[in-house]
């Protein structure tokens, strides 16, 4: 008699069918509401529009040794400085264990026009811009660029010296289209 | 809860009566803020900044809405809105004035009630939950107001964007997409001024919500005082109306005073002139800082100038500048002296005055320049802010010896309300 209530109860192995639709009912909601959070939080990342600006092209054959200008990609600015041989030679002379992010000159410009320093001109601490660009602006104790926000120093070849930044100033992807001509991106 | 003897809601006009039946509103405002809450005899004048906050916050709602009324919150004429509600809506001018210090008023009011709640002991058991919850309050307002500083569109308000979201960025791996996704792009844009306005809109609600969780446990045990001891009869209480409404109401005119004269005397002594530039993504204003309620954050954050273990200076900062909000989390168990008020408590007495001039210093050191002695002044004040919470207080609170204590709030309320001095000991 008494197993035949627990037969109709459902209950064989101390499960009851209740139980296994509770559980799958509420995963079941479950899984829908993480499913429905998705684009709810994705929707906040870059848009298409965003995404869209992704090269730039620059005519650099205006910029004069030792002169710096400033442009943008991706609505970020970009550093293009024309070195002079003397600061070539200051971030060669810098030995890599000295460096905080190890990178030599030639591994942040390309093979030939190493007097061509491209760059993101936003710090890596926490994003301003870094001043060093424009004629008559503090290129901080390293002669290259100086964050005024925290006080990050960065060489001649943009390497984070002194300061809060932990990395180099970034190196976006780009090519010479030809020797007057770059394309960002 | 409350005590026994507080007084009980008792509707005199049939259409109170009726109501009371249908929704005892007006019953739950007589209980939590009416004659239906008893509080202690002996409140003083820092008691006043609960009601002041609240205060705050309603003036913030309100200008806030009106304020939405007019702007734009699109990167193309964000900054031109505003400058249009303050040349050519009527009354604009007042109602953003009045927006941007009562942000400023609004700090002042809850910086002083959370040093009233570090001087006598208020975060103490059993109203941890109370403290507990004042800590996400204060967090959501700093939210808030952080992203209420950005919709202007102004030098200040692009750059306190990069670098804000910025503190993102360090942490290790996800860092810079979980950064892209608060932007909504690489830099501050239209995304980010949309978002910015949508939540800076919805945040004061989250507060007010939250504000009604930390007076419903703070109706629980009921109002600390200023000896610390806690209610024990009748004697010890009076209803909170009309006395304390009175009070309150006597420093809300005070508050408005102050808070007028500085709308209307000095409305931008506390903002930055940068911020009357419009946003350029180009060029970082030569010198950026917070507003000022965030500068001593803002000098832990920047105390950090040198790679230690094998976290980098940027992350170092970063973690150091939410663990300054994160350690008050704890503060009720890093405290372990039974003795809430610092009346009786002899050496944190003394310990809470440096802590209070090492946030001054520290708010100073925000404001400079990353440069000597501001670098070093902040790394020992920063170092100090952390050892007072997690070294000085837990040693005091076992070695220090409090001084004598009455035995209720009534005893100490009357001796020293006695004309000598020997009555006070007796």
């Amino acid at each position: 008699m008494a197993s035949e209530t627990e037969h109709a109860a459902g209950i064989e192995d101390g499960v009851r069918r209740r139980d296994f639709i509770n559980i799958a009912a509420v995963s079941f909601a479950g899984v829908g509401a993480a499913t429905v959070v998705l684009p709810l939080v994705n929707q906040m990342n870059p848009s298409a529009d965003v995404l869209a600006l992704s090269t730039t092209q620059i005519d650099i054959s205006a910029i004069q040794p030792g002169q710096a200008i400033k442009t943008s990609w991706r609505k970020q600015p970009v550093f293009v400085r024309n070195l002079v041989a003397k600061e070539i030679a200051e971030a060669k002379a810098v030995p890599l264990g000295d460096l905080r992010d190890p990178e030599t000159i030639d591994q942040r410009t390309k093979p030939g026009k190493e007097n061509w320093l491209i760059t993101l001109g936003v710090c890596t601490h926490l994003g301003c811009v870094p001043l060093g660009a424009a004629e008559g602006e503090n290129r901080g104790d390293f002669g290259g660029y100086f964050c005024p926000c925290h006080g990050s120093h960065y060489d001649t070849a943009a390497r984070i010296r002194k300061g809060p930044a932990p990395k180099n100033l970034v190196v976006p992807p780009y090519n010479f289209d030809s020797d007057t001509v770059v394309t960002i991106g | 809860m409350s005590f026994p003897w507080a007084k009980q809601y008792q509707p005199q006009h049939p259409l109170m009566q009726w109501l009371d039946e249908k929704l005892p509103m007006p019953r739950l405002v007589y209980n939590a803020i009416g004659a239906g809450y008893p509080v202690p005899r002996n409140l003083n004048y820092f008691w006043n900044f609960g009601v002041l906050a609240g205060a705050a916050l309603a003036i913030q709602i309100i200008t806030g809405i009106v304020l939405a009324m007019h702007y734009a919150a699109n990167a193309g004429v964000a900054f031109n809105s505003v400058e249009h509600i303050m040349r050519d809506v009527n009354a604009g001018w007042f109602i953003r004035y009045a927006h941007m210090n009562g942000a400023s008023m609004f700090f002042i009011v809850v910086y002083l009630h959370i040093f009233r709640g570090l001087f006598y002991g208020s975060y103490k058991a059993p109203r941890e939950m109370v403290w507990l919850l004042g800590v996400v309050i204060f967090l959501l307002m700093m939210a808030t107001a952080f992203m209420g500083y950005v919709l202007p569109w102004g030098q200040m308000s692009f750059w306190g964007a990069q670098v804000i979201t910025g503190f993102f960025s360090a942490i290790p791996l996800v860092g810079e997409p979980v950064r892209e996704w608060l932007l909504g792009g690489f830099v501050p844009d239209n995304a980010t001024l949309n978002r910015f306005f949508s939540l800076h809109y919805l945040l004061p609600f989250v507060i007010a919500g939250v504000i009604i969780l930390h007076i419903w446990a703070l109706h629980i045990p009921g109002s600390s005082n200023p000896t610390g001891i806690e209610v024990k009869d009748e004697q010890d209480t009076v209803p909170f109306h009309p006395y304390y409404t009175a009070k309150d109401g006597f420093g809300l005119g005070i508050f408005l005073l102050i808070f007028a004269a500085l709308t209307f005397f000095s409305p931008n002594m506390l903002g930055h002139a940068d911020n009357y530039i419009p946003a350029n993504s180009l060029s970082t204003p030569a010198h950026i800082v917070p507003e000022w309620y965030f500068l001593p954050f803002y000098a832990i954050l920047k105390a950090f100038t040198f790679n230690f273990l094998w976290i980098d200076a940027k992350l170092w900062g970063v973690i150091a500048m939410f663990a300054s909000i994160a350690v008050l989390f704890f503060l009720p168990w890093l405290d372990s002296s039974p003795v809430k008020s610092s009346t009786y408590r002899p050496i944190y007495r003394w310990f809470f005055w440096v802590l209070v001039i090492d946030v001054f210093i520290l708010g100073f050191c925000g404001m400079q320049p990353a440069e000597q002695p501001y670098v070093i002044m902040s790394q020992i004040g920063a170092i100090y802010y952390f050892a007072h919470f997690l070294v000085i207080l837990p040693i005091v609170s076992r070695i220090e010896r409090p001084l004598p204590m009455p035995n209720s709030i009534t005893e100490a309320v009357l001796a020293k309300h006695a004309d000598t001095p020997s009555a006070a000991t007796a």
